[in-house]
Order: C-alpha cells, then structure tokens, then sequence
C-alpha cells in the first residue's frame, strides 16, 4: 500500500494505538494478583505496533521504534535471567521473588515486587520476539 | 534445596543471550561459548560429586514444595546424561570454530547452540512432565533453527520433514499431558507415580502411557525414525555431530524415566510394544545402515539402530539391563559425536559423502583413519572400548529375562553395524587416493584435535569400566526402585 492512500485507517489507528498500549499497561500491572502479566500485555503491544505498520509501512514502525528487535528480545530474556537468578544471592531457590509495601508519592501505599522486574524482561522479550518475526515476514517480497 | 542443580540449565541460557549482543564478534563469542561450555562440565562434576555422597539433589523452583511447584531432581542418571550433553558439546563447539563457515556463527550459532544444550540439560534434570515438555520445545525450536542455518536446497527439505513430523509429536505431547492430568490431577513425575501406583495403572492411564511411547518414540528415533536419517546428514558435521549425540537421546531418556518411574505396572503391554518395536527399529535400521552408501545416511542408521538397542534394556527393565542402558547411552553419546566428527573431516577431505567415490585417506591422514576405526570398534563394543561393559549387560540382563529372541536381535545388530562402519573404512581409507587434497590437511588436523577428547574418553570408560560402574549401579538402583525417586522428591 503507497503512503497516505487510506487516510481513515491511519487516522483512526493514530488513536486506537494509544488505546491498545494504554490497555497493555493495565494488563502489564495487572497481572501480578489477576489475569494478565508480561506475556499478554507483550503480544498486545506487538498488536498496536503492528496496526501501525498495516496503516503506514514498516519504515515508519522501525521509525517509531528505532531498535533492533532481536537486541530488544535479548535485554528482555537478560532482565528475566537475572531477576530470577537474583535469589541464588540471597540464599534462596531459583526465581524466588520478594515484595514489600511502599509509601509512593502520588500513588499512596503501593505493594512492589521483583516479580514485576521478572514480567518486563517477558514483556520485552514478547514483544522483540514478535515484531521480529512480523517484519521479517513482512519484509520478505 | 540445591540451588546448583539449575546451574547446568543457567549457564547455556545466560551464554546463549550475551551471545546474542555479540552476534557480529566472532573472537569474543567463540571464547565466551568454550569458557562457557568448559564450566557446564565443571559444573555438572560437581553435581556429580554430590549426587554420589548425598543422594539425590532436588530444587523446587521459586520456593513451592511439590507437587504444587516445579521441582528440579538431579538423581545419578540425570546427571550422568548432563555430565556426557556437556562434554559432547564442548567438544562440538571446539571442532565448530574451524568446522562451521563464519556466516553462520554470524547468524546466532552459538546462541541456537546453547540455548539448545539448556533445553536438553534441562529435559534431563526437570522432575514435572509439563516443565519436560517445554524443556523439549526449547531444544526443538533452536534445533530447527540450527538445522536450517545456512539455508541450502538440501536443507530446506529436510527441514520441512524434521519440523511437521516434529510439530505433529509436540502435539500429541500437549495432549496427552492433558490426558494424563485430567486421569490423575498431577504432573509432578513422583507424584504421578505414587498416584497411580495407588490407584492401579487402569486402561485409560495405560493407552494415554501409550500416546507418550508414541511421542518419544518420535523424538527418540525408535521404530518411527523415518525422518532421522535425511534431517541429521543435512547441516554441516559439527551441526549433525550435537542432533546425533543428544537430541535422539533425549527422547530415549524421557522414554526410560517415564517408563521406569510412573508406568511400570502393565508390563506385558507397554514393555511388550516397547520390546516389539525395538526389534523392529534393530531390524530396519541395521539393514538400513548396510545398504546406505551415503556416509552420513549410514551414520545415521547406526544411531536409530543403538536407539533400538537401547530400547531392548527397557524392555526387560531388570537391574543389569537398565544398568547396561545407562552405561550404553553415555557411551553412545560420546561415540556418535566423535563418528559424526570425523566423517565431517572425512567428507570434507574427500570433496564427497558416497564412500564408492571416495578412496586412499589412510595415506595422507593416517591418525583420522585410525581414529574412526577405534570409533567404529566401540559402537560395535569390542572390548576394551566403551561400547563393551554397556553391550554385555543388555544381553546379560535380557538372557536373564529369558527374552532369547531380544538378546540374539542385538547381537546380529552388533555384527550388521560392524559390517557398515568397516564398509566406510575399507572403500574410504584404503585402496588409491582419489582425489588428494593436501591443503585440507592443515584444517583437519585441528579438527582432529578437537575430537581428540571424545576418543580418549571411549577408550577410558572401556579400559576403566570399573571405577564408573559404582556410578552406573547407582542410577540403576533408581530406576529398578522407584520409590528412591519418590522420597528423595518430598522429602523437604
């Protein structure tokens, strides 16, 4: 599709883009305690990305995210490793996570937990994973 | 609690994802992968060490005791299979420096690789049969990666059979996962064990028992192997040398443990079909071996035929045959690596892979020429070579059964395997050279040297049989008597 030929979809997926994303986030928090997590939140990212790139082409998606995916799948599995491997420090089992309650500005007592730290390396790693083999397929004529 | 029993999987998994950053520092990822692969065999020494003076190691993952968690059991079996996946494929990563071109360790070889070696570490030491299954999709997606690597004609067909027929077994694993959980409510392999050793091994658990026999039939290679032979000889020899030596055995080992430790009640149905279908693959796959003229489909053939052979142990299932399974399978290992080094090296010297056309190596490369006869004399197991004390306690152990017709299959194998591997030394080795290359012999000889460790240790673990087998009868002892497993499982 040439640029700019269909104007109701880019405009509309200007704002359904940030919908999906902002969805996403929820998800992401969310998951810790109910439905959701890392994994969800990831493809649903991938999900808003690639609207974009149905809309546009897939020059403007690498525009708006100027990484190399694999480089993003890496630093995802990297965090998730670490998180999990953190633990082997403290005398404990693989991937044991510890929490604790916080009194955050603005957001009031918020409950924090390594585990977050564990479902943004699946996040990213979701989402590297995805878009790579969408624009890979994608790239190929 | 043993945090060190998820090292053997952590390793591979953090090397593999550096690596990744690395891609285009063909130095630095070479060094990182060998220091890498170098500390696995520490590391699974180790485990080893402790396994013999303590017993049985256990992990449950993130703190939740089984069955609820995951749990990691390192039990002497497993961490014998671990010791021989990290041997083999450090030597197969040194032989891969000089051995793969420089565009495919460009395109994430050491990574696939690795990530590779942490799905089979971990198919060994996971004590839950959803966790294996993922551990199995681990080592199967970065074996389909490794195998088409390099994007040839050849490959890319063999690469569609290796992945439908793949994909098709994946599923069915799914499902009678699902099956097995729905008969039992559990996953964790001790306690499907004490379960259904309460509740009687019934029809329904026994055909889903069947669907796994059928599933890891296909990752092993016993009876339905009819994609093994093309896929392995496709990607270059290093590449062939790892899918020989441990994906096969992977599935044997799932094989075994599943049918030593949960499903052992019915034995005149399952370790009938188990024994059934190990004459047949000995059958099929020997005769395979000695028509084949292809020295990669040859090699191929004699790893289905040693997956039958070992299959012959299970289907006896007594302490001297099961004894003999473990020892065979770290032999065989060892041996298939080295066999598939070295016809690499061959081939390559030779500018073929039929052995009609090939003729007169033994004259420029005399150590390459003697080192795939010792090779081939320990896959047939002459004496003081590793494939011996393994052989014998098979037969000894299905004599003993009273299974005659089991013992006498795998001594007509020993002699079709012998006839298939002289076959490659008499028409490759001897005779007028063909074609000399003498620029090849610079290369080859640093390859032969990496294979060198290989060769040491089948000669070893024939010549030393005697301080290992304490070792072996250990893993034995668990796997006659699954109640060992079990305790060692719960009792934190």
């Amino acid at each position: 599709m040439p640029k700019g030929s269909d104007i109701f979809l880019q405009n509309i997926s200007k704002v359904v883009v940030f919908i999906i994303l902002a969805f996403a986030l929820y998800l992401f928090f969310t998951g810790h305690g109910s439905p959701g997590g890392g994994f969800i939140a990831g493809l649903m990212s991938a999900g808003a990305l690639l609207l974009l790139a149905l809309a546009f082409d897939i020059d403007t998606v690498r525009k708006v995210i100027p990484f190399d995916f694999k480089l993003i799948t890496a630093i995802g599995l990297l965090i998730a490793l670490c998180t999990g491997t953190g633990a082997l420090f403290f005398g404990e089992p693989f991937l044991k996570h510890a929490f604790g309650y916080f009194q955050l500005p603005l957001l009031g007592k918020t409950e924090l937990h390594t585990a977050l730290i564990f479902d943004l390396g699946v996040y990213l790693a979701v989402v590297g994973v995805t878009m790579t083999i969408l624009l890979t397929i994608g790239e190929d004529n | 609690m043993n945090n060190w029993v998820v090292a053997p999987l952590l390793i591979p998994l953090f090397t593999a994802v550096i690596l990744i950053f690395l891609h285009n520092k063909l130095k630095l990822q070479r060094w990182i992968s060998l220091i890498s692969s170098m500390l696995n065999v520490c590391v699974a020494i180790y485990l080893m060490v402790q396994v013999r003076t303590t017993g049985i190691q256990t992990l449950n993952m993130s703190g939740w005791a089984p069955p609820y968690g995951i749990v990691l059991v390192a039990d002497m079996f497993a961490v014998l299979l671990v010791l021989a996946a990290s041997i083999v494929s450090a030597c197969c990563l040194l032989y891969s420096f000089r051995g793969i071109d420089e565009e495919r360790e460009r395109h994430y070889f050491y990574t696939l690789v690795h990530f590779m070696l942490a799905g089979v570490n971990g198919s060994f030491l996971t004590g839950d049969l959803f966790n294996l299954f993922v551990c199995f999709e681990l080592m199967l997606m970065s074996s389909y990666a490794l195998i088409v690597l390099g994007g040839t004609k050849r490959q890319f067909r063999e690469t569609l059979h290796y992945i439908l027929i793949n994909v098709l077994s994946s599923t069915l694993f799914v499902a009678s996962v699902a099956y097995l959980y729905g008969a039992t409510g559990t996953l964790n392999l001790a306690h499907l064990s004490m379960r259904i050793a309460e509740s009687g091994q019934t029809g329904p658990i026994t055909v889903v028992s069947a669907l796994l026999l059928v599933v890891f039939s296909v990752k092993a290679g016993l009876f339905l192997f009819f994609w093994l032979p093309g896929s392995y000889g496709a990607p270059p020899a290093a590449i062939s040398a790892l899918f020989g030596a441990l994906l096969t055995k992977v599935g044997m080992y799932a094989l075994i443990r599943t049918f030593t430790l949960i499903f052992y009640h019915e034995v005149q149905v399952t370790h009938m079909l188990i024994g059934t279908m190990a004459v047949a693959t000995i059958i099929l796959g020997g005769f395979g071996a000695v028509s084949q003229t292809n020295v990669n489909r040859i090699l191929g053939y004699n790893v289905i035929a040693s997956i039958g052979f070992i299959s012959l142990a299970l289907a006896v299932s007594n302490h001297d045959a099961l004894q003999g399974a473990v020892f065979y399978l770290v032999h065989d290992m060892i041996v298939k690596a080295l066999l598939f080094l070295l016809a690499g090296i061959l081939v390559a010297e030779t500018g073929t892979e039929r052995v009609n056309r090939m003729g007169g190596v033994l004259s420029h490369s005399p150590l390459l020429g003697w080192m795939f006869l010792i090779a081939s004399l320990a896959v047939v197991g002459i004496p003081p070579l590793s494939g011996f004390p393994g052989k014998l306690l098979i037969i000894q152990g299905s004599i003993e059964d009273g299974q005659y017709i089991l013992a006498a299959a795998g001594v007509i194998l020993t002699l079709m395997l012998l006839y298939s591997l002289i076959k490659i030394f008499i028409l490759g080795f001897w005779g007028k050279a063909r074609r000399p290359r003498e620029a090849h012999w610079k290369q080859s000889r640093k390859l032969l040297l990496s294979s060198a460790p290989l060769m040491m240790l089948i000669i070893f673990m024939g010549v030393f049989a005697e301080p290992v087998m304490p070792y072996v009868q250990r893993a034995a002892d668990i796997l006659t008597d699954p109640s060992i497993y079990i305790q060692a499982v719960f009792k934190e």
